[in-house]
């Protein structure tokens, strides 16, 4: 923090919204929980929730929704970082889902519009009204015009042309029973901020982000981990690849970029340099339509 | 486009990079989009894949040109549409600075977009047509920078190329929107000749137009002195959360949460809590990263006081000789969001101000104002949709509040439906007793 002539870096003030909207969630709202996929945007948050409420515990749960493909390195930092922090852990499982009739396997095999079900279910059977999500304004589109604190109705969904206006730093966080709030403290923090902070903050991050050597796939202009949940298919050629991951999401749609960052420092250094989006780059989920993540944010994805 | 960039990396070292929000007022006719576009993909905040999909897009649809405006048109019914319902935010850096755009449809049916925008900002850029001069939406836009006291006005002159990049059009396009500014409250205005499409003006001093003295937009976005907007004069600090650590390592900390609203708040110093009249001295100041010497806008902190007294959500620390107005009837300039129902006299709401909560009676609705001539109708009686009027309430509690001129943050505050739940108005404190 520099106090010559009162000034503040972006960073600090980017981290001072994001406590005070923590803040205003915990202070208002019954039953918060923080989105925790053990992705770099969730971890960050998970960071500025420990500083909000310091010297006291983060007092809410964490939940991962978790799509039964995952990265190995992905869910062993998540149980450390549960285990560090005493945190406690709701697990929405969409292999149980699936198990259990709630949900049905995508024809593709990928996992990640049956996740918002599964998710739903979850909210309404612990009755959380605050979710907290680590989505960034600068990610997508869509996200772009969402609120920091916006409206689910009793379906989970989100309606775009009908948003509550939101006004300097006061946020309307009221609903009624059954309904509930989405909470992105991160809205205006874009790739480069979270990686300067992570930098700055010294956050540990799974180590796939970072890059290391991996078998994979080419597949629709994108590198794809070969793995149990995404085996090559006939004719595709399985070669090793120095990759690192930009996003972590489901292990079946999410791929990764050729790299030479194994440091947060040469990270920054290709976020900074890059010209394609994150999700652009690596997240097959939102090659589907122009109009993809509007169309899941509707029906209640995060 | 032009190939012409700036490095985008933010300096690690050396003079910090720090925030400026601004919005952005206009209609795609205006070359709003265009300037946006221009700003991002010159300083590298443009990306190819984002660039890509509009291109297809705009190419499928029979577009002349790339038409940028899809880049900030995120829902599908604004494409569809062709025009811009709700605020977008984009975001973009140079070395010095990071830049938030809260980008604002013009036409007046979305007013309240605009205001929203404005609610946060820094600075706010004003586009007109060279070839049209003012029209009556210009007018309108300063007139909501100047209700909402957004610190800085930047007007662009836009397609400077279509006027032969003439000094003469550009001047009396100047010299009127001074004259109607200073009418206005505009404490710091810029007036910029630019070329959105051609680039002209906006990274760098245009060779097309020797007679302009001032910098480029985008110099002037980089270097426009922000830190005297800032009240560090009135102490104000709303108690956000009390923090008391239930816990067996932590014992008796008791710490108030929250985000300093104006003024700096040092350990020793004599503070008054609000409402209870309580008086202490502060302890400590501290972040999760230790304890500091000063809090000042916008730092989030904890605050702790040498004396145990009863304080929570919604109450202010503030100094015992520098203090809001504790008060139950406020006068207000309300601007009205709501489709379904109009503000109406003897209306009951709740509002937010700061980190309180309270109810409201709408007791008096003093005149509506025509946002496009300021005309004054006393005759009103309600409020509609993207309407403005002076409105006299009275709260069930107590505000701590501060006249908006003098502080964004303790002068603002939303009014919520009580049946909905949806915020329905914004309200800027004229008055206090």
């Amino acid at each position: 923090m520099t106090s010559a002539a009162y000034q503040v870096t972006h960073l600090d003030a980017l981290e001072a919204e994001s406590i005070f909207v923590m803040r205003e969630v915990v202070a208002e709202m019954e039953r918060p929980v923080l989105l925790f996929s053990g992705g770099k945007d969730s971890i960050v948050m998970l960071r500025l929730a420990q500083k909000a409420f310091a010297p006291g515990h983060i007092p809410f749960p964490v939940m991962h929704v978790d799509t039964g493909h995952n990265f190995p390195e992905v869910l062993d930092y998540r149980d450390r970082r549960v285990a560090e922090l005493s945190l406690q852990l709701v697990v929405a499982s969409v292999p149980e889902a699936l198990a259990s009739g709630l949900v049905r396997e995508a024809a593709d095999g990928t996992r990640n519009r049956i996740q918002t079900p599964v998710l739903l279910e979850a909210v309404e059977k612990h009755r959380f009204n605050a979710l907290f999500g680590g989505a960034r304004r600068d990610e997508e589109k869509a996200r772009a015009k969402e609120r920091m604190f916006s409206f689910r109705d009793e379906f989970g969904q989100w309606d775009p042309k009908n948003q509550r206006p939101e006004l300097w730093s006061l946020y309307n966080g009221r609903h009624h029973p059954g309904e509930s709030i989405r909470v992105f403290p991160l809205s205006n923090w874009t790739e480069l901020d979270v990686w300067h902070y992570i930098a700055r903050e010294r956050i540990e991050l799974p180590s796939i982000y970072y890059a290391h050597e991996r078998e994979v796939v080419e597949r629709d202009g994108m590198l794809y981990a070969v793995n149990e949940f995404l085996p090559a298919r006939a004719g595709e050629d399985r070669f090793k690849a120095r990759v690192r991951y930009r996003t972590v999401g489901d292990a079946s749609c999410t791929a990764a970029v050729r790299s030479d960052a194994d440091t947060v420092e040469k990270v920054i250094e290709e976020v900074a340099a890059t010209r394609i989006t994150e999700r652009g780059a690596t997240r097959g989920d939102d090659r589907v339509s122009e109009a993809a993540m509007e169309d899941r944010k509707r029906e209640g994805y995060f | 486009m032009s190939t012409e960039t700036l490095a985008a990396a933010p300096v690690a070292e050396g003079r910090p990079m720090d925030l400026l929000r601004f919005a952005t007022a206009g209609s795609v006719d205006d070359g709003k989009s265009t300037l946006i576009g221009r700003l991002l993909y010159d300083t590298k905040s443009l990306f190819t894949d984002q660039l890509a999909a509009v291109e297809a897009v705009s190419a499928a649809r029979g577009d002349e040109y790339t038409n940028l405006a899809l880049l900030t048109d995120g829902l599908r019914a604004e494409r569809e549409q062709g025009i811009t319902i709700d605020v977008a935010y984009r975001y973009f850096a140079t070395p010095r600075r990071k830049f938030i755009i809260a980008d604002t449809p013009g036409h007046i049916q979305y007013t309240r977009n605009m205001v929203t925008g404005a609610s946060t900002a820094d600075l706010a850029l004003i586009l007109v047509d060279a070839r049209k001069g003012l029209v009556e939406q210009s007018r309108r836009h300063a007139f909501l920078c100047s209700l909402l006291r957004v610190p800085h006005l930047v007007l662009c002159v836009n397609k400077m190329d279509l006027v032969d990049f003439s000094q003469e059009v550009f001047d009396r396009i100047a010299d009127e929107f001074t004259a109607f500014a200073a009418k206005l409250d505009v404490p710091d205005l810029t007036v910029v000749p630019i070329s959105a499409l051609r680039g002209d003006n906006i990274v760098s001093r245009s060779e097309n137009m020797q007679w302009y003295e001032g910098p480029a937009l985008l110099h002037h976005l980089e270097r426009v002195h922000i830190a005297s907007d800032r009240n560090l004069v009135d102490v104000r600090f709303p108690v956000q959360y009390v923090i008391r650590p239930q816990s067996t390592t932590v014992t008796d900390y008791r710490g108030y949460a929250g985000q300093v609203a104006s003024g700096v708040l040092k350990p020793g110093d004599e503070v008054m809590v609000l409402p209870s009249g309580f008086t202490s001295r502060i302890a400590a100041v501290e972040t999760a990263d230790g304890p500091v010497a000063e809090a000042f806008p916008p730092m989030s902190v904890t605050v702790r006081l040498e004396n145990e007294i009863d304080i929570s959500r919604g109450d202010m620390i503030c100094r015992p000789n520098n203090a809001p107005a504790v008060a139950q009837d406020i006068e207000a300039m309300v601007c009205w969001m709501d489709e379904t129902r109009p503000l109406q006299v003897g209306g009951k709401y709740s509002i937010k101000h700061t980190t309180r909560a309270a109810r409201a009676i709408v007791r008096g609705l003093h005149y509506r104002l025509d946002i496009n001539s300021l005309h004054r109708d006393e005759s009103a009686s309600e409020l509609g949709l993207n309407e403005i009027g002076r409105v006299r309430l009275r709260t069930t509690i107590p505000l701590l509040a501060d006249e908006y001129r003098r502080n964004r943050t303790t002068g603002g505050f939303i009014i919520i439906d009580e049946a909905t739940n949806r915020t329905v108005g914004a309200g800027m404190i004229v008055e206090t007793p």
